[in-house]
């Protein structure tokens, strides 16, 4: 707790970490977004959430590396793994859907470790990043740092979030798949396709991930077992955020940037994942509870 | 004599079989001890596993904390019954640190220490999770299980991320291998042994019922927060107790690659149990001999890509194979497991 010094002495830095925290929150919601369309439509927890945003993170390094924009990597990543989660779908979640929670649990652990396994095989376990190019501003006499790439990356993932809800709520496709959420037996008696719609969900959760992978890459770092502690963020959002709003999602997912980047700073680096994880139970534990006083359970 | 009486012979036949296999086996393979030793430990961890998430319906992805925590229990009270942590650090990996009874009075207290914190954090742990249900359950499990390792990782009393050494086994108390062979083999039958009284007494058909529709076991009248706790109390001291007998067969604890393995034990412990058979006695220990085989093949002719390939596996059984040998076999010939169709008996009487 020696850094609570550091903060009460000089406060402008916290001004600092909240800043960062903001910026990185802005990522996690777009994660979270993602994980809340295929909850709520397809009844699935996906534990591979954080694996997607991972192999966005490569396929962006990997293009920097033959000399490609990394701004260009969001789009590529978001096609890709388009395409990966539309592969996954037919293998695999097709077959889960209307099954178990625990199945689809399992399940997709079991792709996620056969993903972090197959990236750790191809590029190493090795920490990764990408150089955007762009510079750094110093705002209140220098005393607070942004880089450039995280102000750009905050405004692109809530632009994706807003691209995102437009797409929900006005297209053919957007209707189709808020129908089949509500009520996936009425959907199809309506002639809606609702295979089809599961796996343009799946999919598109994938490519929503992919699209924060590229941008994790370039603001952040991206190694191949990084995963789960996305995959939990995520989970933590919507615990709190519930499906339906993508504004509480939104503040939900800047406000666990924020506190992460706090008590990172405060308890110390090698405790931050620790502190998502604790975090998590303990607002489901605060919860139960609560409900438990209302006779309910969490369900 | 009658069908029961040859049921019965058959069984005690069978059950013969496995012991007299189970001793020679070391024996026989002399160089396998580790793998063997190792076969051991899963089939205890598919039973664990089992009891909790097979017999009542709590999926946890977190039972590797108590591993994790009797792992470091036992290797902590080990070190320091006899040296001070630096003293430790020159001493470590010396054949003749230790005296043979200085050893075994290490171990033995290390196990049973490592048994009351298992216990003590199952209480502690059980009484705030167990009241979630499906999903949250097991992502709040799955959160504790890796917080778990992230934490040991930054506590440098034992050893934080560098890791933890346990003592060398001292020379004149036999053979390594065979006396952890034994250590392991004794866990796992002790734990067989008490899951099949317990799932045989009404604690059995208490937590079944909680599986079952956990608001109408309520409803009858079970103290359902209770049986859960203990249950997974029972989990936790026998995990506890592997753990701690673990790290002494490694030598070397790691924080997040062997204490809390989430990925590998952690996942594993899961998949035998659906492999053998969920909610059944023996299917969790044929599905961790079987796991343990593939195993290691994966990892003789698959070097590098073994955790991929046990990826996929995961995905496989999960997906194509969600009722497990057991329940294969029970609903393909139920007549092996002693359950009585009717059609088919009345077919007979005609």
């Amino acid at each position: 707790m020696d850094n609570l010094q550091i903060l009460l002495q000089a406060p402008i830095f916290s001004v600092q970490l909240l800043i960062d925290g903001l910026m990185i929150g802005a990522i996690f919601a777009l994660a979270a977004y993602g994980m809340a369309l295929v909850w709520g439509v397809m009844n699935i927890i996906d534990i591979a959430q954080g694996e997607y945003v991972m192999l966005g993170g490569f396929i962006t390094f990997s293009l920097n590396r033959v000399g490609i924009n990394p701004f260009l990597g969001i789009p590529v990543s978001f096609a890709a793994l388009f395409v990966i989660g539309w592969i996954l779908y037919r293998i695999v979640i097709n077959r889960i859907v209307e099954r178990d929670m625990f199945v689809s649990i399992l399940a997709t652990f079991g792709i996620s470790i056969l993903l972090q396994q197959l990236m750790s095989q191809i590029f190493g376990a090795d920490i990764q990043t990408v150089e955007s190019g762009l510079g750094t501003t110093f705002i209140f006499d220098n005393q607070i740092t942004i880089s450039q790439i995280k102000m750009v990356s905050f405004v692109l993932a809530l632009a994706i979030g807003v691209v995102l809800v437009i797409f929900m709520r006005k297209s053919r496709l957007g209707r189709a798949i808020r129908a089949t959420a509500q009520n996936a037996r009425a959907a199809r008696i309506l002639g809606i396709d609702t295979d089809r719609v599961y796996a343009v969900t799946f999919s598109l959760n994938a490519a929503i991930c992919g699209a924060a992978g590229a941008l994790v890459v370039m603001t952040w770092v991206v190694q191949p077992y990084m995963g789960l502690a996305y995959t939990v963020r995520s989970f933590l959002i919507i615990t709190v955020a519930g499906f339906g709003n993508i504004a509480t999602v939104i503040v939900s997912g800047l406000g666990l940037g924020v506190a992460e980047i706090f008590a990172g700073f405060l308890l110390g680096t090698e405790f931050q994942m620790a502190f998502i994880f604790s975090l998590l139970v303990a607002i489901l534990v605060w919860r139960s509870i609560r409900l438990r006083r209302k006779r309910q359970v969490l369900r | 004599m009658s069908a029961r009486q040859k049921t019965d012979g058959r069984k005690l036949t069978l059950y013969a079989a496995i012991a007299g296999l189970s001793i020679a086996a070391p024996f026989i393979m002399p160089n396998f001890y580790i793998q063997l030793s190792y076969l051991w430990l899963m089939v205890l961890f598919a039973l664990t596993w089992d009891v909790v998430g097979g017999q009542m319906g709590y999926n946890s992805f977190g039972n590797i904390v108590f591993f994790g925590l009797g792992m470091y229990v036992t290797a902590v009270t080990q070190r320091d019954l006899y040296y001070t942590i630096n003293e430790y650090a020159t001493v470590a990996g010396r054949v003749d640190a230790l005296t043979p009874r200085q050893y075994l009075t290490g171990l033995s207290l290390g196990l049973g220490m490592s048994a009351v914190a298992g216990v003590l954090l199952a209480l502690i742990l059980g009484v705030l999770v167990l009241r979630l249900r499906g999903h949250y359950f097991a992502i709040s499990t799955l959160g504790i299980g890796f917080a778990a390792g992230d934490i040991a990782g930054g506590i440098d009393y034992i050893g934080a991320g560098s890791g933890l050494v346990t003592p060398v086994f001292p020379s004149g108390l036999g053979e390594r291998g065979l006396f952890y062979y034994f250590l392991f083999l004794i866990l796992a039958v002790a734990a067989f042994l008490t899951f099949k009284w317990i799932y045989s007494t009404r604690f059995g058909l208490a937590i079944n019922a909680i599986r079952d529709d956990e608001d109408k076991a309520e409803a009858m009248g079970i103290n359902t927060t209770r049986y859960k706790v203990l249950a997974w109390t029972v989990a936790a001291f026998f995990l506890a107790l592997a753990g701690g007998a673990t790290g002494n067969l490694i030598g070397f604890i790691d924080p997040v690659d062997t204490a809390f393995a989430g990925a590998t034990f952690g996942v594993w412990m899961i998949l035998m149990a659906i492999l053998g058979g969920k909610g059944t006695i023996w299917g969790p220990v044929i599905g961790a001999v079987i796991f343990q085989i593939t195993q290691e093949l994966f990892w003789t002719f698959l070097l590098g890509w073994q955790r991929v390939a046990l990826g996929a596996l995961i995905i496989a059984i999960v997906v194509f194979f969600p009722q497990g040998i057991m329940g294969f076999v029970r609903h393909n010939w139920p007549e092996l497991l002693g359950h009585r169709i009717e059609a088919r008996e009345e077919e007979e009487a005609a």
